[in-house]
This record gives structure tokens, sequence and C-alpha cells, in this order.
């Protein structure tokens, strides 16, 4: 069994999954009960500033993009901010801690971007025993209309202003959590850093609208027939937040600040993913709110039977492993030649490869052969796209195979190339480099 | 003094009353809205789909359960009843094992396809319920009359397709309900809560089909004068003859042709006015016989074996009708043909079996013997197309009538479908697809 222990900015937790500021982590009975199954940490809900709480709508705060069997794969919410009184949450925070010393307390913070505001709070969060801070410039509903989350977060120089109040008035390690509703990540991360933050979280949710109530043609969901966009998240959000994590930690401005990967994380593939792309550790919200907080054990059980697979003795052993491999498009080889391969012991005839190729690529597989149904890849016309590896419902029925150098590319006519050329020195690239 | 299932003789209710409704619902009940939305999920969506091919009519499977998936049942309907407008009873009846079902994907997959009959049934079932405008219209009149006799799944769907293209037809039929086989064959529990009359008034309702009950071809009806009053006739006539079982029949009570027994039950109000024998037989392999075997059981039968001459793969039934008998409690026994009928007085008690075997590929008899008791045999050996009222009008083959692939006879004016027809494989689906392709055959002819 893999020891999973993991340390992030300075903040130890007996494994890298965090639950992330969200309603899970509202009030100390569910942290308890988040606890009692395992959770390494917790980001506790947004706190505001004293004084009278926000208000939340009382009718639907979420929605859901489902499959046909209603697996979620996308959930939208409208949910502010804690709707608590800031003193009993301070009061719950300080309990949960000195009942669970070895689990991360992390508190998100959101009030005006006034440097009093941060001045009144960061002391009392610290009073809690708490191990250190989140600012939410993230959250992209209700909030952001008011100037605070993603309205901050999608000025790098306030971002860079707040962090350096809060590093100037507290002592706590600080997280900033990232608004993805931005152009380029890299400049909030790069405020963040240069506002002296210990580490960045993203992604925060995504702005979404759920859809149509297609009878009523009221948009979905609705508080008495009338909606306002929601943070999106779940699994359909993964791929976003995972380019956005490996931009960071690629960066050469903001490389090795750590990062916490959160967005769509529900077992330990996911959480393989963020960590071999720089993540330090991950945090979760949409799986435990699909499933409960027990989610947390097949995710930590997932992730110790890998790391013995691999041979991995810490969680650190595979943070970053695969940043290496994430480029910039022009460096890519355009010497190197993939063919799809189909497997016809384990082909099921379902012709899906076919029609997608035949439909909309490069009419490279068959739909007969003498005859007969038989799906085959053309090897002249074949440019190696994996979208019939994609479309295939059989796992490994179609895989692509790497020609070797010197073996001839049907396609083109020609041998491949042993040499690396990429788009910085082609040809027809008109702004290339000199060979 | 109320029979059970141990009172000798044949009998009507054996059964307490409650338990009928139990033995006669829905064999396979219908798939709700949450089974039928997991279920088309799991369609892969074929290219060229192997299921469409292997469906008779080619329904446009992938695109029907699609539809369903969709939130769009009444477009799946619609996909399914324009290739099969008798498509709500073949979802029930089909033997989608050999057919759809057996060519999807996902047996090679996962060793289980999708339930494309369910599903096929989810759509229609829905139509049924809220036919909403028609689906389909007539075109323009024509004042093309075509004869339609035999209303059957033949009749029906040749009459529905000829009145879809504007002809006007007439449909006619000796019983005093449409539906041939589908009103008087099947098993009580494959079409409940009398479907096939509603899917006839779905059919009828389509327009410019004129019905005429109670008549016969070579008794009210004569083909040749059919074909001077019409401009062209569709036969779907059926097999209205039984086959003998090839030993003397003494005339003595407890001795039936099962697809009588099917029918007395179909057209019964309550199944417990049926009658039916402690100890039953039924000799043959096919559907009827399996049917036939399985009500039995199902009306409160003590003991029904299917005795048939050869063995299990050359059963008529398919593997799926078989497993079905067997799991209702019905013994089968292969590889035995009756010799004799016992009678004690003017009623059956027992049947002398000999015993049969292929030597050099021929069936032969082995020269063992043994008896059945029986208070009640039906008799399931095939049934015949009864040839005499078409004269010498029309060419035969294998005792049914020779038609080209559309469905046209030797006599120009005629064509035929259903099971009267020669090179069948005697499926509802395919006589449906008979009648289809020949209205289209027809409104090409009498279009020109």
């Amino acid at each position: 069994m893999a020891n999973l222990h993991s340390t992030f900015a300075g903040i130890q937790s007996p494994n890298p999954f965090w639950l992330a500021s969200a309603p899970p982590t509202d009030k100390a009975y569910n942290v308890n009960r988040a606890f009692e199954a395992g959770w390494g940490g917790v980001v506790w809900k947004t706190l505001g500033e004293a004084g009278p709480p926000i208000v939340n709508v009382s009718g639907p705060r979420y929605g859901a993009l489902l499959t046909p069997d209603r697996r979620l794969m996308g959930f939208n919410n409208i949910e502010l901010i804690t709707d608590r009184d800031l003193e009993l949450n301070l009061r719950e925070i300080a309990e949960v801690k000195r009942l669970w010393p070895d689990r991360a307390m992390v508190v998100s913070l959101m009030v005006p971007c006034e440097e009093n505001s941060w001045k009144a709070i960061l002391p009392r969060v610290e009073d809690t025993g708490a191990d250190g801070i989140e600012l939410n410039f993230g959250c992209p509903h209700g909030m952001s209309e008011r100037g605070m989350g993603a309205a901050v977060g999608q000025v790098p120089d306030y971002i860079q202003m707040v962090t350096q109040w809060c590093k100037h008035y507290s002592k706590l390690p600080v997280i900033v959590k990232l608004t993805p509703n931005i152009t380029d990540i890299r400049h909030p991360a790069r405020a963040a850093k240069a506002g002296g933050a210990d580490a960045v979280s993203l992604i925060n949710t995504i702005n979404s609208i759920m859809g149509v109530d297609p009878y009523s043609l009221t948009m979905s969901p609705s508080t008495g027939g009338r909606g306002s966009h929601g943070g999106y998240c779940g699994p359909a959000v993964k791929p976003i937040a995972l380019n956005m994590v490996a931009e960071i930690a690629r960066d050469p401005q903001t490389a090795g600040i750590p990062i916490s990967g959160i967005g769509g994380i529900g077992t330990w593939r996911d959480a393989v993913d963020y960590l071999a792309l720089g993540a330090g550790n991950v945090q979760v919200c949409t799986a435990a709110m699909v499933y409960g907080f027990k989610i947390v054990q097949e995710m930590a059980d997932g992730l110790s039977n890998y790391m013995d697979d691999m041979g991995f003795t810490a969680v650190s052993d595979i943070v970053g492993k695969a940043i290496p491999t994430v480029s910039d498009w022009r460096y890519l080889n355009l010497n190197h030649i993939s063919k799809a391969v189909i497997n016809q012991d384990s082909c099921i005839q379902c012709g899906r490869c076919h029609i997608a190729c035949e439909d909309t690529s490069h009419q490279a597989i068959t739909a007969t052969k003498d005859g007969k149904r038989h799906f085959e890849v053309k090897n002249d016309e074949c440019v190696g796209c994996n979208l019939c590896v994609t479309v295939c419902p059989v796992a490994d029925c179609i895989t692509l195979r790497d020609l070797a150098p010197g073996e001839l590319d049907e396609r083109t006519g020609k041998p491949v190339l042993a040499t690396h050329g990429d788009w910085t020195s082609h040809p027809n690239n008109p702004m290339r480099s000199a060979a | 003094m109320q029979a059970d299932a141990l009172t000798p003789g044949v009998h009507a209710g054996r059964l307490p009353a409650a338990q009928y409704a139990q033995n006669f619902c829905d064999a396979h009940p219908p798939l709700n809205l949450a089974q039928a939305k997991i279920e088309a999920d799991r369609c892969y969506y074929c290219f060229d789909a192997p299921c469409q091919t292997a469906c008779p009519t080619g329904i446009d499977v992938p695109s029907f359960i699609r539809r369903i998936a969709d939130d769009n049942p009444r477009g799946a309907a619609r996909t399914i009843l324009e290739s099969n407008p008798l498509g709500g009873m073949c979802a029930r009846v089909c033997p989608t094992e050999v057919l759809c079902e057996q060519a999807c994907v996902r047996n090679t997959h996962e060793d289980k396809p999708v339930e494309i009959g369910l599903l096929q049934r989810y759509a229609t079932d829905h139509l049924m319920a809220r036919p909403g405008a028609p689906l389909f219209t007539r075109a323009a009149a024509t004042g093309r009359r075509v004869a339609v006799v035999g209303a059957g799944p033949a009749g029906l769907a040749c009459a529905h397709g000829l009145a879809r293209l504007g002809h006007g037809v007439v449909l006619m039929d000796v019983q005093p309900k449409l539906g041939g086989l589908n009103e008087y064959g099947l098993a009580t529990y494959k079409t409940t809560d009398g479907f096939a009359q509603k899917e006839v008034a779905w059919l009828l309702s389509i327009g410019g089909i004129e019905v005429r009950y109670g008549v016969a071809l070579g008794r009210e009806l004569q083909l040749d004068a059919l074909t001077q009053e019409f401009d062209a006739v569709f036969l779907g006539l059926g097999l209205t003859g039984v086959n003998h079982i090839g030993i003397a029949e003494p005339s003595a009570s407890g001795l039936r042709n099962a697809v009588d027994f099917i029918a007395e039950l179909r057209q019964a109000n309550n199944p417990a006015s049926v009658p039916v024998g402690r100890r039953v037989v039924v000799i043959g392999g096919g559907m009827t016989a399996v049917d036939a075997a399985v009500q039995s059981k199902k009306l409160g039968a003590q003991s029904v074996t299917i005795v048939y001459r050869r063995g299990a793969q050359e059963m008529g039934a398919s593997h799926h009708e078989q497993a079905w008998a067997l799991e209702n409690g019905v013994h089968i026994h292969h590889w035995a043909s009756p010799t004799r009928l016992l009678t004690e007085g003017d009623r059956i008690h027992g049947v002398e079996f000999g015993g049969m075997q292929l030597a050099d590929g021929k069936l032969q008899a082995t020269g063992e013997h043994f008896v059945l008791e029986a208070d009640l045999v039906l008799k399931a050996i095939g049934q015949t197309l009864v040839v005499q009222p078409l004269g010498s009008a029309l060419e035969l083959k294998g005792g049914r009538i020779l038609t080209d692939a559309e469905g046209q006879t030797s006599h120009p004016k005629v064509w035929a479908g259903g099971d009267c027809r020669f090179g069948g494989r005697d499926l509802t689906v395919e006589a449906v697809e008979h009648g289809k392709v020949a209205a289209h055959s027809i409104h090409n002819a009498i279009s020109a």
C-alpha cells in the first residue's frame, strides 16, 4: 500500500484528496463526515465578511448534463458563498480542526476588493487554527456581479494586489483560486505569483447555461421562470482544467508554483491526470455531491494500487511527470507517421469507424471486402487521425501503429524519416527558421 | 364440483379465478420510460446496421432507437411503421432472437443484444396510446380498385399500402374480425388487451379501405369475378387446412386441432371458460405446438407434453420458444411419432407413440413403443393451403401459390403473400413484407 501522504504549499494531509470549497464543506456536520470517510483535507466553503450573510435562492441551485442512464457528465450551480453567519463558521472551523489535527483545513475567502476588508478577516481565520487560506477569485455567478469572485480573477492586477494584502496581513499559506473564464490562464497565474501566492488552485467553475425547457421555452433550471448563468464543473470540464494546469506548470514564469488541481475528478485516473500535469494535489466537489463522501476511498485505493504497480513511493513521484510531453503544436514531429489498425478478431462489425471516416474524415476505412461486410484501414488514405479509435465501441480494437523509420508511408509514397521535422523549419512555413 | 389440476377429463376453470389473470398477462411486459432510455442508449447506431438487414421489413432500427433516446417516440414509431405498418404486432411476436437481435453487434461484444423488440414495442405502444395527427395520409384518389382477400398480416399490410398510394381497397375476410392469425392465432399472452384490433383500427384509419366480413373465396367470392371487377387482386389467404397426423383418427372427444384451441382461447372473454385436459399431449414441433402447450399449462393442465418426431434442432419453434415452453413446465419429448390414438368409450385417453431415429439421413421407426396418457390431444403438425377455391387459375408450388419476388402470381392481375405464398418462413413479419411489396408492385402495374 503506497503512502499517499501529501505536502502541498507546506500544508500536510494524509492523502492528496481535498474537498473543494463548495456546498459539501459549508458546515461542521458535513466536514466531520467527510473526514470520517477519509478525505485528506477540505477547503471550507467561502466565507464573506462579517455582517448580514448573503442570501441564496430557494429554488433550483443545480443543473446537470446527464447521459441517458442519468450518469452526471456536467454540473452547474448558482449557489453563492456561505449563507451562514461568519462567527458560526469560524467557530466550527476551529472545532473541526481541533478534532482532526492531521487533516488539512483551508479556508476559502471572498470579501470586497478593499484592503480593510481583507485586513479584518485574515486574523480571524488565523485564530481558528486553519492551515491555510484560499482566495476565491473564481466564482462566476452572483458574487461577480458585486465585484468579487471572477470579477477579481479576470483582472490580473487585482489578483496581485489582493494576494499581496493577504501575504502582508496573514502568515498562513495563500492559495489563489483561479477562474477559467479568461482567455489565457497564464496571466492571472503570473499575477498570483507576483503577489507572493504560495500556490494556485484551478479551475473554478465555467460560465454556463444548462439548457432550455423545450416546452416552456424557459431557461433551465429556472427560479420561477427566470434563470441565471451558473458555474459549470464535473467530468465534462476536466480537459479544460487539465490544459490550464499544464499551461501554468510549463510556463517559465510560473513553473514550480504548487498547483491544486480542480475540475471533474471522480476517479484515481482523473487524479493521476492532474498530478502528472503538474498538480501537487487535487480538489473534488462534484463526485462527492453525486456519490457522497465515501467515493474518496475508491479514489485513494485506486491511486495507491496504481502507485504500487508503477513503483511510486510518494505522490510527489507522479507530480509533473507528463509535463515534458506537453508541447506547443509547432514542435510536434511532422515526420512521425501513425496508421490505424483494426483488430479483426475483436471487431464487432458495427461500422462506426467506417462511417465516421467516410463521412467526416479521410475515406480511409473500407465497408466491404469481396462483397462482405468488412472494415479495414486503407493505408494509402489513413492520416492516423485517431477518429476511428475514438468512435470504436470496443476498447483496443482499433489502435494506432507508429511506422518505423524507413517504412513506406503508402499515403505519400515516401519512406518515414528518422529525423525530427516540425513546423518551425517546415518548407511550407513562410516564417520558418533556417534549417 | 369445481375442477382443479387433478380433475380427470377436459374441464374449464381448473384454477382459482385470480390465477388466470396472472397466467395470461403480458409474457414480456413493456419497457417503461427509464428502461427504454437506458436500453436505447445501448444501441451503437451502426453503419448499414446488421439488425436492419436482418429485419424482413427492413426497419431502420438504429434510427428508431435513436429517436427513443432523443425523447422522440412519435418519430421512432414513424420510422418503424414506414417500413412495417404492423410494427406493433411484430414487436410482440417476431422471433427477434433469430432476426434483428441475432444480428445485433452487441452479441459479439457482450453476448447480450439490444432489446430491439421491446424498444419497437415501446415506440409503437406510445403512438397507439397517443395517435395524434395521422402519421400517414392517402395520396390523391387514383380511381383504381383493388380486392384484398384475407385480412391477416399480409392483407392488412397490402391494403394499408395501397390505400396510402390512393387506391380504393376492398378488404374481405371470412371471419367476423380482421387480423387473421394476429386475432385468431397467437398465444393470448403475446398480445394482450385487444392489441390486434387496436392495430387493425389504426391501419384502417388511413381511409379508403372498405371492409367485407364473413366472405370466403370459393363461397361468396370467385377469383375470376374478382379479377374482372377489380383492377387487381391480392390474396392473403393464410393456411386454413390442418395436416392430418397420419394415423386413424377416431371420432372421439379430446382430439382437437391446436389452431382451434388457440383461437377459442383468443376469442374467450375469460380464459377460465376454456376447457383443458388434466393430461395434454401436443403433437408437433412448431410455434403453434408451443403456443398450444404453454397455454394448456397456463389453463391449469397438470401435465403437458409436446411430442415431436425429430430432435430439438429440427423443431420449427425457435430455441427461445422451446426454452419458454420448458420454463413454463411443458415437457418436450423428441424422436417419437404417434402410432395409435387410444380411446375409452367416446373419449381419448392416451396416445401410443413409436420411437424414431435417423438412419442414413432418413427418419425411421425404431420399433419401440410407449404410451402417454392424455385426455386432450392437440394436433399441431402444420397447416396447408386449401387450394380448391383457386381453381386452376394460379400456378402452385409445394402446395402454395407461386409468385415472383414482388408477389405477382402467374395471373397478371393477381398477387399473393403471407403463408399462402410459396417460399417463405411463415413469419408474421415476412407476411407484412409480402403485403407491403405487393402493394407497390400492384401500384406500378395498375398505374401504368
